[in-house]
């Protein structure tokens, strides 16, 4: 595999590259990434980094070892990025598509305001997973904590583990899937029945994020808006 | 005479404190049990430019000519850290209001208006539609909390960005559009089921505080490739700090809306009573600039409340770089005109008093997404309206800055202007008018 220590490299001589932060900065390494078309990319040394691979919009493959900081992936476009360690606030926040694959644990608002693509999150996630989602679609293998889901507009979160207080609060049309315990439910959240078609919509998120047959969907609950709070009526102070 | 019924009876009197407008409210909220919602900004008198004065050249102080010596107006924001700063030739820009609160039509009149004199515009909730960016040779890009509609392609094709923390109108506020402005197409944009009340969220959904703001930043400017200036706007809360802390968190441009500034609909209680006029804004903001020497560095815009050349003026002597209008900009397009009186009639309200912005009834077709009520606002009619307001705008502020001898409408400063009260005096930070008391500073300051 080639190593870039220095400078930035032009798209036709990127595959299977090497970006070592020890002593590329992080506009060389995330220019680098951002003018790539076509290629797989290992981050070395990202010692927390902030916005590490945001802004990716080609359908390339980056793999970093180590820890992140905030917003890694942050409104990725195409591309695959994996996280071999931890990611600090915000990863994957508001991407529109392609993949982003946190094998340890996430900090608060992960996958925020997400449109579109898969965002994997091997470990547990922290506060405010998912929070005015829009499309993305997250499967978080551990457990998560208080106010996910909140005000999410479209998508699917799956939890495998159990969620923290507030899910799913003032939710819009996103499908909640938690196979745990809930320690409460957000204002306007509420159980919903698991028919067929979400049984089927689960299994595809499961199988998207590589978790095989051994985990069961109907072992899920699915959560979900009453609607009731979609006019806003002085009867439903309370609620407020 | 001593007979005269007139002089045995006392004749009405009204209470200063239950005027009748306070009278029409509490039966109001008895009848209906809920608060008043409505767009426009603060109705109540505040300390404002009106009481501030331009003192004009004397034997210490030499004017220029008024049509022939120059006097600059342009403005260029983002020198800080972006490698793309904007250039706006009038130091007047429009600010953010939404396609969605806004129809289609109004927001491209905005766009041709400001195009056409050379300033920008600049997007709201639920992100950019073509129509306005196809009219707006300059648009700010606003960074919200709810990120209705937000996309990073959206983001690359703005000339800049704006981070909004919060407004004057509400200072801490979300928003809610109601139901009936949730058309298919705002729907869409927003990803939400039309036909319903949308709520705007108040906080940011992945960070808080100003050191994530700093990191959010560096996000930002790592997506756009460092282009872009990035702007952070404020409801004039605690402008001192605000403004030190907006700084620190490395931004091109503070944008400071005093609590005259509009909104498409809040709580008439938040819009009267939180936040700060701008006038009292503005000295705490430069006063952070200066004490870290980023006056005229980082960008300093003022909104809420400008009306006229001598606003602008006075808020640039006071030292902001350059204003923001969007209430002013609206009645320009032809809202509250009384053409539309009759229709205002049948509202319950006239022209000049019409604030139920947030129905979706607009007589004028600006805030609304009625179709038919939308034909009636002309784009290109409306865009022109809007572009000579601003040419006169420019105009005035240009009179009143050669008048006290300045080449630059920046040359203003606030050795320029008096106050004609106390109040003002003490907000402005200005001597009043015929003395050299500056109240709330020692003869040292």
């Amino acid at each position: 595999m080639p190593s870039v220590r220095m400078g930035v490299k032009t798209a036709h001589d990127t595959r299977n590259t090497s970006l070592d932060m020890a002593s590329l900065s992080l506009r060389q390494v995330n220019e680098t990434l951002q003018k790539a078309e076509a290629g797989a990319f290992a981050v070395a040394n990202p010692r927390g980094a902030h916005a590490l691979a945001a802004g990716l919009t080609t359908p390339i493959d980056v793999t970093i070892d180590g820890h992140v900081g905030y917003y890694c992936g942050g409104m990725n476009q195409e591309a695959s990025v994996t996280i071999n360690g931890n990611a600090g606030t915000g990863v994957a926040e508001n991407m529109m598509s392609g993949r982003v694959h946190v094998k340890g644990d996430a900090s608060q608002s992960a996958g925020a305001t997400g449109c579109g693509g898969l965002l994997v999150i091997d470990g547990n996630a922290s506060a405010r997973l998912g929070i005015s989602l829009r499309g993305l679609d997250i499967v978080v293998k551990g457990s998560i904590g208080h106010m996910a889901a909140f005000m999410a507009q479209a998508g699917n979160i799956v939890v495998l583990g159990d969620a923290g207080d507030a899910l799913g609060d003032s939710i819009y049309e996103a499908r909640l899937f938690v196979r745990g315990k809930v320690k409460s439910l957000g204002t306007d959240c509420i159980a919903k029945e698991m028919r067929e078609e979400h049984r089927t919509l689960l299994r595809g998120l499961l199988d998207a994020a590589g978790i095989g047959p051994e985990v069961d969907v109907a072992e899920f609950t699915r959560y979900g808006s009453a609607r009731t709070l979609y006019h806003f009526h002085i009867d439903n102070l309370g609620s407020y | 005479m001593a007979d005269d019924d007139r002089w045995i009876h006392t004749p009405p009197r009204e209470s200063a404190t239950f005027d009748r407008a306070t009278i029409a409210e509490i039966h109001r909220a008895a009848a209906t049990g809920i608060y008043d919602i409505r767009g426009f900004g603060a109705k109540r008198k505040l300390p404002h430019f009106d009481d501030l004065l331009f003192l004009g050249a004397s034997i210490s102080r030499y004017p220029l000519e008024g049509y022939r010596e120059k006097c600059g107006t342009n403005v260029v924001l983002g020198t800080r850290f972006a490698k793309k700063p904007i250039e706006i030739k009038i130091p007047i820009t429009i600010a953010g209001m939404s396609f969605g609160s806004l129809s289609g039509p109004a927001k491209e009149a905005l766009g041709r208006g400001a195009s056409a004199v050379g300033t920008s515009t600049t997007t709201g909730d639920g992100g950019m539609t073509e129509e306005e960016r196809a009219a707006s040779s300059l648009l700010v890009y606003q960074y919200l909390p709810s990120r209705y509609g937000m996309e990073p392609d959206q983001i690359r094709r703005a000339d800049a960005i704006e981070i909004v923390i919060g407004q004057g109108a509400k200072p801490g506020g979300g928003g809610m559009l109601l139901g009936q402005k949730i058309s298919e197409r705002v729907a869409n944009m927003r990803t939400l089921p039309a036909g319903i009340d949308q709520r705007s969220a108040c906080r940011h959904p992945d960070w808080t505080g100003p050191d994530d703001l700093e990191i959010k930043i560096l996000e930002l400017r790592e997506i756009t490739g460092w282009e872009k200036p990035i702007y952070v706007k404020v409801g004039a809360a605690r402008p001192y700090y605000d403004t030190a802390l907006a700084v620190k968190a490395g931004a091109d441009v503070v944008v400071l809306d005093g609590m005259q500034g509009g909104t498409a609909a809040t709580q008439d209680v938040f819009i009267e009573h939180c936040g700060l006029p701008t006038l009292a804004a503005i000295r705490p903001a430069v006063k952070a600039l200066t004490e870290l020497d980023m006056h005229r560095k980082v960008q300093l815009i003022v909104s809420g409340g400008i009306r006229s050349g001598a606003d602008v003026a006075k808020a640039l002597a006071l030292g902001a770089d350059a204003v923001s209008i969007g209430t002013a900009a609206l009645i320009a397009l032809g809202d509250n005109h009384p053409r539309w009186e009759e229709e205002y009639r049948k509202l319950g309200t006239t022209a000049g008093s019409y604030d139920d912005w947030h129905e979706g009834r607009d007589p004028a077709g600006i805030t609304t997404q009625d179709p038919e009520l939308t034909k009636r606002l002309d784009p290109v009619a409306a865009g022109k309206r809007l572009a000579n307001y601003l040419s006169v705008l420019a105009l005035e502020c240009q009179t009143i800055a050669r008048a006290n001898g300045k080449s630059h409408v920046h040359n203003l400063e606030p050795e320029d202007l008096v106050a004609l009260t106390v109040e003002a005096a003490a907000m402005a930070g200005v001597p009043l008018a015929g003395t050299n008391w500056v109240p709330g500073r020692s003869s040292q300051d």
